[in-house]
């Protein structure tokens, strides 16, 4: 395959993000229509990278790219996706697109309709698009130093967007406690891939960071127990793990609509995938010593985003420690180290990234309607936003897991996966599915039926037409892996063939 | 007995002073209004300097010139370019200042400071590392205090040439012991003279000290840093860039070149010396810069802790981490001459230093809130910017010289600096003015203006992406060490 297409899906959104800035101010329907062309052509580029690998033999690493950076060092620009990774890349096109339609909006003074970015969208979807970058080159990279060097990208601007367009009561502080979480967590992973890189020149002689020699470094069982952890959980921080979860609901809840869409769709996984990538696949003895670790710290999650997220009268709260809760369902699938719990993991990374960005957009735009997110303030919406009331049902649905979902599709071997290994934390961790499904359907009884309050009666206008598109996109991902588990359940499970040679059959 | 080596090895330094004496000559048959025109020709004249130094005055096999007063070697090449691209983005910033720009000595005493740091990154012997030193300095204590009128300048000038003065007396006391002890003041023939076989640890160790004081006030490394913020804060604003970026890479210079080569036996003493001052400069440097409200005081603090960071590097003692202190210097220097210069081009039309005045800047020029965020996240160490990678590679060198613990602390420092850069970023982007429009107080770029920062973020940019062309010339630098 000649055709660099995975640099290209990359360096895509670093582009256009640079032309946005070049560009007027004023044109804002320009700059969007700039944004909403990368994002599609990214979709597009993402998805039929997907289908090829889909449909070609699923075999290891594809559309694998190296062009040498710096030899003297071994980092080399080197992409490649595998049955992981490849899902990954196509929900952040998902998502991409989606953020983007979402933003754009209405503006109508007379009214006071606001919805989407109206102040300075050129600057939001450039950082964004950084953003984006960020995000795809994590998931495409193999090379160690690059996956660092797109991670950080991918956090910085999330500073920017939350500050500059959040919400106005906690964005400051909400902004700077996300930063400094995610940048602890990336620095305290970055020393343990120096001390790897390092052992391995030591051991092997070779000066690379290219992972697939990591992998074969032949790192000491006592080297593993001691770097595993502040490798794993330092990624893991970004993925929302217990006990390091808790800038991810304020991050959320001050999050403008389409960058929480992104970071509970997009970033969350980066953590979740790069702690799998870096941690258990290149020290794989270290993670077999402290899988029970892991596992114990993402049942707390799981049980007690759920029960958190029941509390909550802030319907952006509530979706936040469901992200939690459903984000530690994806670690626990991790950390069982068996076929059943890392399948599941991959395909939950997938549904529960479309099923999160689906539940923001649609609380962002009955926020922009109605400027409560409150659930008792709500009610009614079904009548006014039936379009996003039954969006909103979808996603909790795929939320609680009900089969013909992809939710279904993710949890189900999860549960498998984890009785295997430790049958008391999956009975422990299911009681969440029952607290699940409760938060789940008081709110949407609460928001979207029932008596609309007065004094939103007449001020509830009708969503755009993009508004509708994006919500049909998210919601038909969701049935269509339901229905047909086989668009996506074997590419995974060829990836998680990798992770276990690397485990070694265990 | 001229030979051409001999030639190429200080082309860069005759031109400088040709280019001196052409300013030095012109300037005062210009019309008052037609004085700043002086800074175009200082730049231009500079970067067509570094171009043909780049042509014709490239080392080949390191060599001894003028009697062993000189090494000509691409550790020496490298920092002069580097000294010179400063001095010319200085030129262009301080075009433009009120004060200070209209006025050709100003850019004379800088042509005069570059010569004497040039020959810094090049010497050989230690009287000649002095009187380069001492050239270097004495131009920049009349610069820092260049603004007559001004209280704060005068002070510190003034400030700047007492400790100044101190600290070089201290380190001259040093290079006379080390004379003293070894017979020579060649610092290629130290290595056999002044070995650990002959002189006692202790006595090396208070040598070093002696020397660290004069070194650590050029890097302006804690404890030696006292003068920096007033300084920083009273100088005309590229004065400042300037002596937080040439003034201290050319420090550095010096460090690498003085303990690589000449003290490897007692390495495990200065690397010592040079490990603890890392950590409580990145510490301290970083501790009291969250408190600042004066964007330039902020910014001096910062470059104090920055200095930390490089010297992780130094404590390598390796290839890599000489490679990776002059890699990470290049990035540094065009960073912080952007943040400084954003500063000089704000300050010249609101007349405002403190971070608070920052509010809603980016909507009042977007380009220049878009060059402050690139230099701030720089210097927080994110990439695509020169100090996400910078870092990255001392904190290599540092690992694989078993300096975890140092690399540790310099992470928790980079943290501490992520706070306070996005605090100040936060009134740039976040803040409005108060009870202002800022569409009615725009801060328009005058050309110097655009050209520099464009460079300089240009520069900043490249660095941290396309960086396998600096790394190899940062290698090649330190390649002479060994």
């Amino acid at each position: 395959m000649n055709f660099p297409i995975l640099s290209i899906i990359t360096f895509l959104p670093f582009v256009a993000a640079v032309i946005m800035l070049m560009m007027p101010a004023d044109r804002k329907t320009e700059i969007r229509g700039v944004a909403l062309a990368t994002a599609v052509i990214d979709l597009l580029l993402a998805g039929w990278m997907y289908l090829q690998y889909l449909l070609g033999d699923m075999n290891g690493y594809q559309f694998i790219e190296t062009y040498n950076w710096l030899p003297a060092l071994g980092i080399s620009l080197k992409f490649g996706v595998d049955g992981m990774s490849a899902p990954l890349v196509l929900l952040t096109g998902i998502v991409m697109v989606t953020g983007v339609l979402i933003s754009w909006g209405v503006y109508d003074e007379e009214h006071h309709i606001s919805a989407g970015i109206q102040d300075r969208p050129r600057e939001f979807f450039a950082f964004l698009f950084l953003l984006a970058g960020g995000v795809f080159g994590v998931f495409v990279s193999l090379d160690l130093f690059m996956l660092f060097f797109f991670y950080e990208i991918a956090v910085f601007p999330m500073y920017l967007l939350i500050a500059i367009w959040g919400w106005v009561k906690t964005r400051e502080y909400a902004a700077m406690k996300l930063t400094l979480y995610l940048f602890i967590g990336s620095v305290v992973a970055l020393v343990g891939a120096l001390a790897m890189y390092w052992t391995q020149y030591t051991n092997t002689g070779v000066l690379s960071f290219d992972m697939l020699l990591m992998e074969k470094a032949g790192f000491s069982a006592a080297f593993q127990y001691a770097w595993f952890l502040p490798v794993f959980f330092g990624f893991a921080v970004l993925g929302g793990i217990w006990p390091f979860h808790n800038w991810s609901p304020d991050g959320h809840v001050a999050a403008p609509t389409a960058v929480s869409m992104f970071h509970a769709g997009v970033l969350m996984k980066l953590g979740a995938f790069a702690a799998l990538r870096v941690g258990i696949m290149l020290l794989p003895e270290g993670a077999k010593q402290w899988a029970w670790l892991v596992m114990a710290f993402a049942g707390v999650a799981v049980v007690y985003g759920a029960f958190i997220a029941f509390v909550q009268t802030d319907l952006k709260y509530m979706i936040g420690f469901s992200s939690v809760s459903h984000m530690g369902l994806v670690v626990l699938g991790v950390s069982t180290l068996n076929h059943d719990g890392l399948v599941g993991a991959g395909v939950q990374m997938f549904s529960h990234g479309v099923m999160t960005a689906l539940f923001f957009a649609v609380t962002g735009m009955i926020y922009d309607r109605s400027h409560t997110r409150q659930i008792p303030e709500l009610g009614g919406m079904m009548k006014a936003l039936p379009f996003a009331g039954v969006g909103f049902i979808i996603g909790g649905l795929v939320s609680m897991g009900m089969p013909g979902f992809s939710g279904f599709v993710a949890e189900f071997p999860i549960f498998m996966g984890v009785w295997g290994r430790q049958w008391l934390v999956a009975v422990i961790a299911s009681i969440s599915i029952i607290i699940t499904a409760a938060y789940i359907m008081i709110a949407i009884r609460r928001v979207f039926f029932g008596p609309m309050p007065e004094k939103l009666e007449g001020h509830i206008s009708p969503i755009t037409a993009l508004d509708k598109i994006a919500i049909f996109t998210l919601c038909s991902c969701m049935v269509i892996i339901g229905i047909f588990p086989a668009v996506m359940v074997p590419m995974v499970e060829k990836g998680v063939e990798n992770i276990l040679r690397l485990l070694g059959g265990a | 007995m001229f030979t051409p080596v001999m030639f190429a090895s200080v082309l860069p330094e005759i031109l400088i002073l040709i280019l001196a004496v052409i300013l030095l000559c012109v300037e005062p048959f210009w019309k008052e209004d037609q004085r700043r025109n002086a800074g175009w020709l200082t730049a231009g004249g500079l970067f067509l300097i570094i171009i043909v130094s780049l042509l014709f005055g490239q080392p080949g096999e390191p060599i001894a010139v003028f009697g062993n007063m000189i090494r000509f070697d691409w550790l020496g090449f490298f920092f002069k370019i580097l000294f010179m691209f400063a001095a010319a983005a200085t030129a262009l910033l301080l075009m433009d200042h009120e004060k200070a720009g209209q006025r050709g000595e100003a850019y004379l005493l800088l042509l005069a400071s570059l010569l004497g740091m040039n020959l810094m990154a090049v010497s050989a012997d230690l009287i000649m590392l002095y009187l380069a030193i001492e050239t270097a300095s004495i131009p920049l204590y009349v610069l820092s205090g260049f603004l007559l009128a001004d209280d704060r300048s005068t002070e510190a000038g003034f400030k700047y040439l007492l400790f100044g003065t101190l600290a070089s007396t201290i380190m001259l006391y040093g290079f006379s012991l080390i004379f003293g002890f070894a017979g020579t003041t060649n610092i290629y023939m130290l290595s056999q003279l002044f070995t650990s076989g002959d002189i006692s640890v202790l006595l090396a160790f208070s040598v070093f000290a002696l020397v660290i004081v004069g070194l650590g006030f050029k890097l302006a490394i804690v404890p030696f840093q006292f003068w920096a913020p007033d300084v920083y804060q009273g100088s005309p604003t590229p004065v400042a860039g300037f002596l937080s970026t040439a003034s201290k890479a050319a420090g550095f210079a010096v460090v690498i070149r003085f303990f690589f080569v000449a003290f490897p036996s007692f390495a495990p003493s200065w690397t010592l010396i040079f490990a603890a001052l890392a950590a409580i400069t990145m510490t301290v440097g970083n501790l009291l810069a969250i408190s600042q409200t004066n964007i330039k005081r902020l910014l001096a603090y910062s470059s104090i802790a920055h200095a930390g960071y490089a010297l992780i590097g130094v404590v390598a003692f390796s290839q890599l981490g000489a490679a990776s202190v002059v890699f990470y210097l290049a990035a540094y220097i065009a960073t912080n001459l952007l943040a400084f210069g954003v500063v000089m081009a704000f300050s010249r039309i609101t007349g405002l230093e403190e971070i608070q005045d920052y509010a809603g800047m980016s909507r009042r020029n977007p380009w220049l809130g878009l060059m402050m965020l690139a230099a701030f996240l720089s210097l927080a160490g994110m990439p695509p910017f020169g100090g996400f990678v910078s870092k990255v590679f001392v904190f290599a060198a540092g690992v694989q010289a078993g300096y975890t613990w140092l690399v540790v602390v310099g992470i928790l420092n980079s943290i501490i600096g992520v706070y306070y850069y996005l605090n100040a970023m936060k009134f740039v982007y976040l803040y409005r003015m108060p009870n202002e429009d800022e569409e009615n107080h725009p801060i328009p770029l005058t050309r110097p203006y655009a050209i520099a920062l464009a460079l300089l973020a240009l520069g900043v940019i490249l660095v941290g992406t396309v960086f396998a062309p600096w790394f190899s010339w940062s290698d090649a630098a330190a390649l002479n060490l060994f």
